[in-house]
């Protein structure tokens, strides 16, 4: 029983990276028409960003929670204003590839310098040690990351649902020049936009960074896995994103107690599964 | 008709200066040509009809103006600034505002978002419960989604939602278009209440009958050219001619 529940937090820890992934993704597809495959690059940047505000500035933990994304989330919106929005109107295919094509150069750049092996980042001293649940032994700090990305996710939904600037974003994903001859200068809210997706991403790298250590590939290993999650949930909806996310990470996480073998190949199965029957994903709205 | 006898034929209904001055307007959708030099006026608080046949470049010319046609030329003046060049939300906030043909409700808002969903641009538009009292369908609906409501309380919604902005000019495309009867009265109604608020409407119908009851002033539009115009008191004197250009 030790081994399930173990299994269990290590899914709803992927789950919270996909969630947050996931939801990020969603977001930049309903603004930008972008299928962000820069996304895992930037996430691997948030992690880095991290590493060096402690190692360069001393700046801890806490403050690289607040700081990393802000800093990824701007040089995502400067990606933005200087080539994603040249995109707009043309196919999906370039947007594909020019994405594409940064995260490469970005994984370039970082593994010239920093080669493939991870480096440490160690948990805050107020979320070491684990708390004894009597049924398994939790690390404090796994309890954190999935706790604050569950409230992270939910309060991008609320932004996004609930409040007079998710409207606008909600009606420029379904109508830009109608919502734009309205007052909205809808340009620079699809940089936001970008920036806030980006921003999502980095967050999860600085979340996982004491788990996973800080690599350039940690993006890339992770992202084709997001995709799928994202295939699944389907692109149009902000609550699908969040729970598939957190949902396949606990299927993944019970395929490797029950059935090790399958746990790499679980969530692209039911991605196979999910085409077959619901092409436009579990909660996508109709192209 | 030359673009000369147009200058001295519109006759100023309303009173109120020149509050929009188009001149020489050309547009392109893509690679078509589709306005070609439409020159035309209205003034402060009048209720100003575009006529003309489908496809003579009527809604183009709206969305000319609100600037959310890509290639456009030649000269719009509004309140005497140049606006040719303006960014559609830098017209918004000038205080013009826009309701589409296709109505434009968005399906991912509920009536309550898609009423409050245009920022206010000015101060003087209708507080909410003038709006009510003009629409009282929609307080009924406020938490509805916006594409559940039937035909008629979507234009009512579309239109409702720009009163509240402030915007004193305003451009209605074909408001009655696919409506009953009783709405397209309604409709009319609303259209002489906001005349008598101080509202400046530019118009575009198809429906000739329902333009008669609230325009001001007319203007026909052919080929991309206003080739005419006259006031409501010339409309019985120019009916013959209006049947020719309208082809009804």
């Amino acid at each position: 029983m030790q081994a399930l529940y173990a299994q269990l937090l290590v899914g709803l820890i992927n789950g919270s990276f996909y969630a947050l992934l996931s939801l990020g993704l969603a977001v930049i597809f309903g603004m930008l028409n972008i299928i962000n495959f820069a996304h895992g690059a930037l996430y691997m940047m948030g992690a880095f960003v991290a590493y060096f505000l402690l190692n360069i500035g001393g700046i801890s933990y806490w403050w690289a929670l607040l700081l990393a994304p802000v800093i990824v989330g701007i040089f995502g919106m400067i990606l933005e204003r200087t080539m994603l929005q040249w995109l707009t109107g043309l196919d999906h295919l370039y947007g594909l590839l020019l994405t594409f094509g940064i995260a490469l150069i970005v994984q370039g750049v970082f593994q010239n310098y920093f080669g493939s092996s991870g480096l440490p980042y160690s948990i805050p001293d107020q979320l070491k040690g684990g708390v004894n649940l009597g049924f398994m032994f939790l690390p404090i700090y796994r309890g954190w990351v999935v706790i604050f990305s569950l409230v992270v996710c939910l309060a991008t939904w609320f932004l996004i649902e609930k409040t007079r600037l998710g409207a606008y974003l909600r009606a420029a994903t379904e109508n830009p020049t109608l919502v734009r001859a309205f007052g909205i200068n809808v340009p620079r809210m699809i940089t936001l936009t970008y920036g806030l997706g980006v921003g999502l991403a980095a967050l999860a790298g600085v979340l996982s960074a004491p788990i996973n250590q800080v690599r350039p590939l940690m993006g890339a290993d992770l992202i084709i896995v997001v995709f799928a999650v994202v295939v699944i949930g389907g692109m149009g909806s902000i609550m699908g994103s969040i729970i598939t996310g957190f949902a396949l990470g606990v299927i993944e996480g019970l395929t490797k107690y029950f059935y090790p073998e399958a746990s790499n190949t679980v969530v692209f199965v039911l991605m196979v599964l999910v085409l077959l029957v619901k092409p436009t994903g579990l909660t996508g709205r109709a192209a | 008709m030359p673009e000369t006898a147009m200058a001295e034929a519109p006759v100023t209904a309303a009173s109120g200066g020149n509050i929009l001055q188009v001149r020489n307007l050309e547009a392109w959708y893509g690679e078509s040509h589709i306005l070609h030099g439409i020159n035309f006026d209205v003034n402060a608080g009048e209720v100003v009809t575009l006529l003309g046949r489908n496809g003579a470049g009527k809604t183009t010319t709206l969305k000319s103006i609100m600037g959310i046609i890509g290639k456009r030329t030649g000269s719009v003046k509004f309140n005497n600034q140049e606006i040719i060049r303006t960014t559609s939300d830098k017209i918004a906030r000038m205080g013009i505002a826009f309701c589409p043909e296709e109505r434009g409700i968005f399906s991912s808002l509920d009536v309550k978002e898609n009423l409050l969903l245009p920022p206010v641009v000015r101060a003087g538009g209708l507080p909410l419960e003038q709006i009510f009292d003009l629409f009282p369908n929609l307080k009924e609906r406020l938490s509805s989604q916006g594409t559940k409501l039937s035909g008629g309380e979507q234009q009512m919604l579309a239109i409702a939602r720009i009163l509240r902005t402030g915007a004193s000019f305003l451009m209605l495309d074909e408001p009655t278009e696919g409506l009953a009867p009783v709405i397209i009265q309604q409709i009319g109604h609303t259209i002489a209440r906001l005349k008598k608020e101080g509202f400046t409407i530019l118009l575009v119908e198809q429906n000739f009958r329902f333009a008669s009851t609230v325009a001001d002033r007319y203007y026909v539009v052919e080929h991309g050219k206003i080739i005419d115009g006259f006031s409501n008191a010339e409309l019985a004197a120019n009916m013959d001619k209006l049947h020719t250009y309208l082809g009804v």
